[in-house]
């Protein structure tokens, strides 16, 4: 028994001494674990912000930088010519109104269709809703490309099952489609959307519902009126997906518009072709590709810019809704 | 409450009618937008279509389109194999990528909203139509081969060329070396495509209680054994999502050949049955990667009761 008790103590003492040593050397494995941490983040922030700065400082270039082997990244003579020409051959005024009305309305409507769908699938179970909701991530699974077409023709010759007569509204070149898409949940992603609501809302308390049902209130009103204010930071994010990937939508777009509806990812595609095209025609000069590679920079940024805009100013909510303890799960 | 005189429902009753009223827009949305298409599609891709002013004309043409696509069209398998491929190798680098930038998220450091503010960015930045033509424009300077390393977006490792050049001095076989280069050379795209993934693993990790570390820190785990057996279980689930959701994603990106080549083909190739076909070919696939992903992993995950 003694003998047990000796050798519990020296590595009790054993012990007590390694503590004795180890805060120092946390504070040196801790500032390397930081150290280490800050190179990572900025080594992935370089990754993702490389392109961006090197379009900028591309799209600041002329002729002369391009083959100077000199210039790197700093051009000799900056100049924002390049921004002028893709502006002109963007039509870039037009375009922009064209593009930025169309993302407001669909993102907007997608995020109230989706919140209000959500909302359902959260709080009110029926038999089949499990099934439904089932059909909500079964829309994701499905490539686009696949309805692509009996998509367009659908709305092509629009005739809601028969009640109008043969052969239908066209509805192509307007924003019905998108219009109609958006209102049913099932746009471009919703059925993301609508899962991130439903998760949001699951996870909501049930407290301020039932307030809400003890004062009198529907379940309509109570979504309005109570759900929709304590769900703006996700909401937020929901729209800001919303909006930029319909801004950057080419698909759809060139589904469901067409031509002379100019839209600005259209207009960016075909930036470098209608810019070739015009200086042959009227100078009958041959692009190198690194210029229109270059002009194609500065389109691309001018299309990037609104976004970023955008961005910066939500961001503060987008952030704010990851703080919480999840959007999603 | 409200009193009804023809139908008196329960409690229970009224919720469930709100259920159906609350989805209706989705059903609806879903019978005429989707599932009409869906079938639509698939009844095309037996038969020949051709869009008339008035309407469409449809002959059937039995399982040709699919004989066509698989047998006879040229690009079909090569892009059909090097897509699934792509889609196979990205997802778990991805997911594996966005769980490591989310947990460097998740860590207390100064400037750590500034860094989630810039991990985000890819979500805003990768537009399809900026990525499309930065990748063509890699290919149309590549061969005027000029100054490449300010155009080439993936020029930010033609730094990879000088490691490459070394890894072949020190005599490593060939086959890893370009598999280490192709492997970098992939980093960019990496990155700029895990912007929701990051997003989703980040929630998972936050909803994590931290009484579970506290616990396990007591009892002597290392920060390897708390990693797997609490971490990694608690998010699995998202893991999952994460994953499927990178499939999702792999649909409308412009690196996938597959997808751009069902398009094109409508346009200029066998017409919209074949390419209808060819669709249906690719769903199949996806729908069975999808299912056996989610079939093998689902026993594993932890749910917490």
């Amino acid at each position: 028994m003694r003998g047990l008790a000796n050798r519990v103590d020296t590595r009790h003492f054993r012990v007590r001494a390694v503590r004795r040593r180890v805060p120092v050397l946390k504070g040196i494995t801790s500032s390397m674990i930081s150290l280490f941490r800050y190179i990572l983040v900025a080594g992935i922030s370089f990754v993702i912000l490389y392109p961006l700065l090197v379009r900028f400082s591309a799209s600041l270039m002329q002729e002369s930088d391009l083959y100077d082997l000199t210039v790197q990244w700093i051009p000799k003579s900056p100049s924002l010519a390049n921004y002028r020409i893709a502006l002109d051959f963007m039509e870039y005024p037009q375009a922009f109104v064209n593009t930025f009305s169309l993302a407001v309305v669909v993102s907007v409507a997608q995020l109230l269709a989706c919140s209000f769908i959500g909302y359902g699938f959260a709080r009110f179970q029926y038999p089949g809703s499990n099934v439904v909701f089932a059909l909500v991530i079964f829309t994701l699974l499905v490539p686009p490309q696949m309805i692509m077409v009996p998509l367009f023709l659908n709305f092509r010759f629009f005739d809601l099952f028969g009640v109008l007569p043969d052969p239908g509204i066209n509805l192509i070149g307007s924003n019905w489609p998108f219009l109609m898409l958006a209102v049913t949940g099932t746009g471009m992603r919703n059925g993301l959307f609508i899962y991130i609501m439903r998760q949001f809302f699951r996870g909501f308390s049930q407290e301020l519902e039932e307030a809400a049902y003890v004062d009198g209130a529907g379940p309509l009103k109570t979504f309005v009126l109570v759900m929709i204010p304590n769900a703006v930071p996700v909401m937020i994010t929901v729209f800001l997906f919303a909006f930029v990937w319909q801004w950057n939508d080419l698909f759809y777009v060139n589904l469901f518009l067409t031509r002379d509806i100019k839209v600005l990812p259209f207009t960016l595609s075909t930036l470098a072709n209608n810019y070739q095209y015009y200086m042959e025609r009227s100078e009958g000069v041959r692009l190198a590709p690194q210029y229109l590679s270059v002009i194609n920079n500065a389109g691309m940024l001018l299309f990037i810019a609104p976004l970023i805009a955008i961005y910066a100013f939500l961001q503060r909510y987008f952030v704010e809704s990851i703080e919480r303890s999840g959007i999603v799960g | 409450m409200s009193r009804n005189r023809r139908l008196k429902l329960s409690l229970s009753g009224q919720r469930r009618l709100m259920g159906v009223l609350f989805t209706m827009p989705f059903i609806i949305g879903f019978v005429l937008f989707f599932l009409y298409p869906f079938i639509q599609s698939l009844i095309f891709s037996t038969c020949e279509l051709k869009v008339t002013r008035s309407g469409f004309e449809l002959t059937p043409v039995g399982l040709e389109n699919y004989t066509y696509a698989v047998g006879v069209d040229p690009w079909f398998r090569r892009h059909f194999v090097s897509t699934m491929v792509r889609t196979l190798t990205d997802v778990p680098v991805i997911v594996i990528f966005s769980t490591f930038a989310a947990s460097l998220l998740n860590q207390q450091f100064k400037g750590r909203t500034l860094a989630r503010v810039v991990f985000f960015l890819p979500v805003i930045l990768s537009a399809n139509v900026v990525m499309s033509l930065a990748r063509w424009d890699y290919m149309q300077s590549a061969a005027a081969s000029a100054i490449d390393s300010v155009f080439v977006e993936q020029g930010i490792f033609s730094a990879a060329q000088t490691l490459g050049n070394l890894l072949r001095e020190l005599k490593i076989p060939v086959g890893f070396t370009s598999f280490i280069l192709a492997a970098i050379d992939r980093i960019p795209q990496v990155v700029s495509a895990s912007g929701i993934q990051i997003l989703i693993i980040l929630a998972a990790l936050q909803s994590i209680p931290s009484s579970l570390y506290e616990v396990s820190m007591i009892e002597g785990a290392t920060a390897w054994e708390s990693f797997w057996k609490i971490t990694f279980p608690m998010i699995s689930p998202l893991l999952l999502t994460a994953a499927v959701y990178t499939i999702i994603d792999s649909f409308t990106s412009p690196y996938n050949d597959l997808v751009n080549y069902i398009e094109t083909t409508v346009w200029s190739g066998g017409g919209y049955g074949v390419s209808a076909a060819m669709s249906w070919i690719y769903f199949a696939a996806i729908a069975v990667v999808v299912g056996l992903f989610i079939g093998l992993v689902s026993k594993r995950l932890f749910y917490e009761r």
